[in-house]
C-alpha cells in the first residue's frame, strides 16, 4: 500500500491554505462513515450491556450479558453451525474454482463461450442462486428429485432433512460463488508467464509437476486473497439460509448471522453480542491467514 | 491484474504437436464442466417457460416444450413485481451515483490536497473495510428506526452512499496521473476544481467506470439490509420482493422462476456489457453475500 503522503506533490496553484477543501471532499464520506460505521460499532457495544424484555423496557445486565451470550448452547451451536459451513464451501470453492480456471486456460476455439458460462454465477444475486436451488431441490417437482426417481430411489426432502440441509445449502453457496472464484483464479493465471511453464516442460516435468511446482507457487497470492474474501463470505452467509431453510430444520442450518437477524428487533443486546463476536473471529481470522500463510506465499517476479 | 475475461488471445495456445486426442479430452471436460455449472440456470429458465403439469414430467421438464410466457405476467400481476424493479433501480443508481461522487471527492482531497491528520483520516477511512455489515446492523436498525427511514428510500440508501474501497480504488488512479501534466495544468490556472474535472477524472475514467459498474452489481443484489428495513411492499427491492414471491406462490414454481428470471436479468446484461469493467471491479478486491 502507498502511504498517503504520496500523493502530496499538489496542484499547487496557490499557496492558500488547502483545509478548507479537503475537509468539504471528505465531509460527505466522513459523516456516513461516522454516522453508519463508527457510531454504530460504539453503539454496538454499548447495546449488548443491555437486556430487552418482551415489553420493549431496557435493563442494565452489564458484561454478564456477553458471558451468558457467548457460554449459552444456542450461540455455540450456531457458531459450531457456521465454522462447519465455512469448512464445507471454502475449500469446495477455491478446488472448483481453480478446476475451472486451468481447465479454461488454453486458447481453443469457442473457449470464450466456456469461460462465459464458468463466470456467469456471478451475475446471480444470492437470491436469484437461492430459488434456483430451491427450484431443484424441491421435495416433489424439483429436478432432483425426479432424476432420483428416476434411478428407482426415494425422494429426499434435502432442505428439510437435519443431515442433508446443511450439505444442501453449501453446495448452493459454492455454486453462487463459483463465477467469482473462477474470474479470480483466471485472472491469475494469466499472470503465470507462459515461459516458465514452457521452460519446466523441456526440463521434463509432466502436466501435474508443472502445475503444483510452478503454477500453485505463482498463483499463491490469489489463492491467499480467494481464501480470505471466500471465508468472510462464508462467515456472513444469510440470504442462502433466510430464503433456503430459516435456520431450521431444528437449527441445523442456524448460523450465526441468521440468529442476530433474529434477534435485531426483538432482543438487540443479545443480537449486538453474537454480532461482535462474529466480527472479533472474522478479523482475527483473516488476521491469522494473512500472517501464517503469507510467508507461505510466493511474491516473487 | 488481466482485465480479459475471453479473450483467447490473452490464453497460451495448446502446445505445439498436442496430440488431438488430448485436446478432444479437453474439450470433453470443459463440457462437461458447463453443463454442470450452467445447470441450474438452465433450470431455471425451462421451468419459467413451462405449465406447471409439464413440471412434474420428466424428462420431458428438461426440453422444455409447450412454451408459456404467461408466467412472466403472473409473476408481475402476483407479486408487484414491476415496482420492486423500480426500486430496485432507485436505490441501486443512487447507491452508485452517490458513491461515485463521493469517492471521487473523498479520492481527490487524499491525492492532491495537504492538510493536517491526513495520514489518521486515510487509515480510518480503510479501517472501515474490516467491519462488516453484520455487525453494525443492529444499531443501524435502531438509527434508521429513529430517523423514521424504515420503509423509505433513505433508509435504504444514505447508509451506502460512502465507500472507502472505491476511495482507495480511485485514489491509486489519481495517484497515477503524470506530475507533468498536473503541473502543465498548474501553469495554465486551472484551479482544484478545474484539474478534478478537466484533468483527473477523465484519465481515471476506466477505473470510475468500473466502480460504477460494481457498485450497482453490489446495491442490485443486497439482500439483509432491506430485508431488515423494508417491511412496506411499496419499498421492497426486487431480491426481498423474489421472497415475498417465492413465499405467497410456493406450488407455483414456474412463476417464481419467471420472477427469478426478471430479477437476474439487468445484471446479466450488465455483465455483457461491461464485462471488462465488471473483471476490474471484482479482480480488484471484492465481496458478494
Amino acid at each position: 500500500m502507498v502511504g498517503p503522503d504520496e500523493g502530496d506533490v499538489a496542484v499547487a496553484v496557490s499557496p492558500r491554505r488547502e483545509w478548507p477543501l479537503a475537509l468539504l471532499m471528505l465531509a460527505p464520506s466522513i459523516a456516513v462513515f461516522v454516522v453508519f460505521v463508527f457510531y454504530p460499532l460504539g453503539r454496538t457495544v454499548w447495546l449488548g450491556l443491555y437486556e430487552v424484555d418482551p415489553f420493549g423496557n431496557r435493563y442494565w445486565a452489564g458484561l454478564g450479558q456477553y458471558a451468558e451470550v457467548l457460554s449459552s448452547p444456542a450461540f455455540r451451536g450456531s457458531l459450531w453451525t457456521t465454522v462447519v459451513f465455512t469448512l464445507i464451501t471454502v475449500p469446495a470453492g477455491l478446488v472448483a474454482g481453480l478446476a475451472l480456471a486451468v481447465l479454461a486456460h488454453r486458447r481453443l476455439r469457442g473457449i470464450a463461450v466456456f469461460r462465459t458460462l464458468f463466470a456467469s454465477t456471478v451475475a446471480t444475486s444470492v437470491a436469484v442462486a437461492s430459488l434456483m436451488w430451491l427450484t431443484m431441490l424441491n421435495p416433489s417437482t424439483g429436478v432432483v428429485n425426479q432424476v432420483l426417481k428416476a434411478l428407482g430411489q426415494d425422494p429426499i426432502n434435502f432442505l428439510g432433512h437435519p443431515s442433508w440441509a446443511l450439505p444442501a445449502v453449501a453446495l448452493a453457496t459454492v455454486w453462487l460463488h463459483l463465477g467469482f472464484t473462477f474470474i479470480v483464479m483466471s485472472a491469475g493465471l494469466q499472470s503465470v508467464p507462459d515461459e516458465l511453464l514452457e521452460s519446466a516442460r523441456i526440463d521434463g516435468a509432466g502436466p501435474w509437476m508443472r502445475f503444483w511446482h510452478v503454477t500453485v507457487p505463482m498463483l499463491s497470492p490469489t489463492i491467499l486473497f480467494a481464501l480470505v474474501v471466500l471465508t468472510i463470505s462464508a462467515f456472513q452467509s444469510f440470504g442462502q439460509i433466510d430464503l433456503l431453510t430459516q435456520g431450521g430444520p431444528l437449527g441445523h442450518t442456524n448460523v450465526v448471522v441468521y440468529s442476530v437477524f433474529r434477534n435485531v428487533s426483538s432482543n438487540p443486546g443479545v443480537a449486538s453480542v453474537q454480532a461482535l463476536a462474529l466480527f472479533v473471529i472474522v478479523l482475527g481470522l483473516t488476521l491469522v491467514q494473512f500472517r501464517y500463510l503469507e510467508r507461505r506465499v510466493f511474491y516473487g517476479s | 491484474m488481466a482485465a480479459e475475461l475471453v479473450d483467447p488471445r490473452a490464453l497460451p495456445p495448446p502446445p505445439s504437436g498436442a496430440h488431438p486426442v488430448r485436446i478432444a479430452g479437453r474439450y470433453g471436460l470443459l463440457v462437461v464442466a458447463a453443463v454442470v455449472v450452467a445447470f441450474p440456470i438452465y433450470v431455471a429458465v425451462a421451468v419459467s417457460i413451462q405449465p406447471s403439469d409439464r413440471l412434474l414430467r420428466f424428462p420431458a421438464v428438461l426440453i422444455p416444450g409447450d412454451l408459456r410466457l404467461d408466467t412472466f405476467e403472473r409473476a408481475f400481476t402476483q407479486a408487484r413485481l414491476g415496482r420492486y424493479l423500480v426500486n430496485s433501480a432507485v436505490v441501486s443508481l443512487v447507491i452508485t451515483a452517490g458513491q461515485l461522487v463521493t469517492s471521487i471527492l473523498a479520492a481527490y482531497a487524499f491525492a492532491y490536497l495537504r492538510f493536517p491528520a491526513k495520514r489518521v483520516l486515510f487509515v480510518a477511512f480503510i479501517a472501515t473495510l474490516m467491519v462488516p455489515s453484520e455487525v453494525t446492523i443492529v444499531a443501524n436498525y435502531e438509527t434508521v428506526q429513529r430517523l423514521g427511514w424504515l420503509d423509505s428510500y433513505q433508509g435504504l440508501t444514505v447508509p451506502f452512499l460512502a465507500t472507502a474501497f472505491g476511495t482507495f480504488l480511485l485514489r491509486q488512479s489519481f495517484l497515477q496521473v503524470p506530475r507533468d501534466l498536473r503541473d502543465a495544468a498548474a501553469l495554465d490556472g486551472y484551479g482544484h476544481w478545474g484539474f478534478l474535472a478537466g484533468v483527473a477524472v477523465p484519465l481515471a475514467r476506466p477505473m470510475i467506470a468500473a466502480l460504477g459498474v460494481f457498485s450497482f452489481l453490489l446495491s442490485w443484489n443486497q439482500y439483509l439490509w432491506p430485508l431488515l428495513i423494508t417491511n412496506d411492499d411499496a419499498y421492497r427491492t426486487v431480491q426481498i420482493g423474489l421472497k415475498a414471491l417465492a413465499s405467497t406462490n410456493i406450488d407455483q414454481l414456474n412463476v417464481i422462476m419467471a420472477g427469478t428470471v426478471i430479477a437476474a436479468l439487468p445484471i446479466f446484461a450488465l455483465l455483457v456489457l461491461f464485462q471488462r469493467q465488471l473483471i476490474r471491479g471484482l479482480t480488484s478486491g471484492a465481496v458478494k453475500g
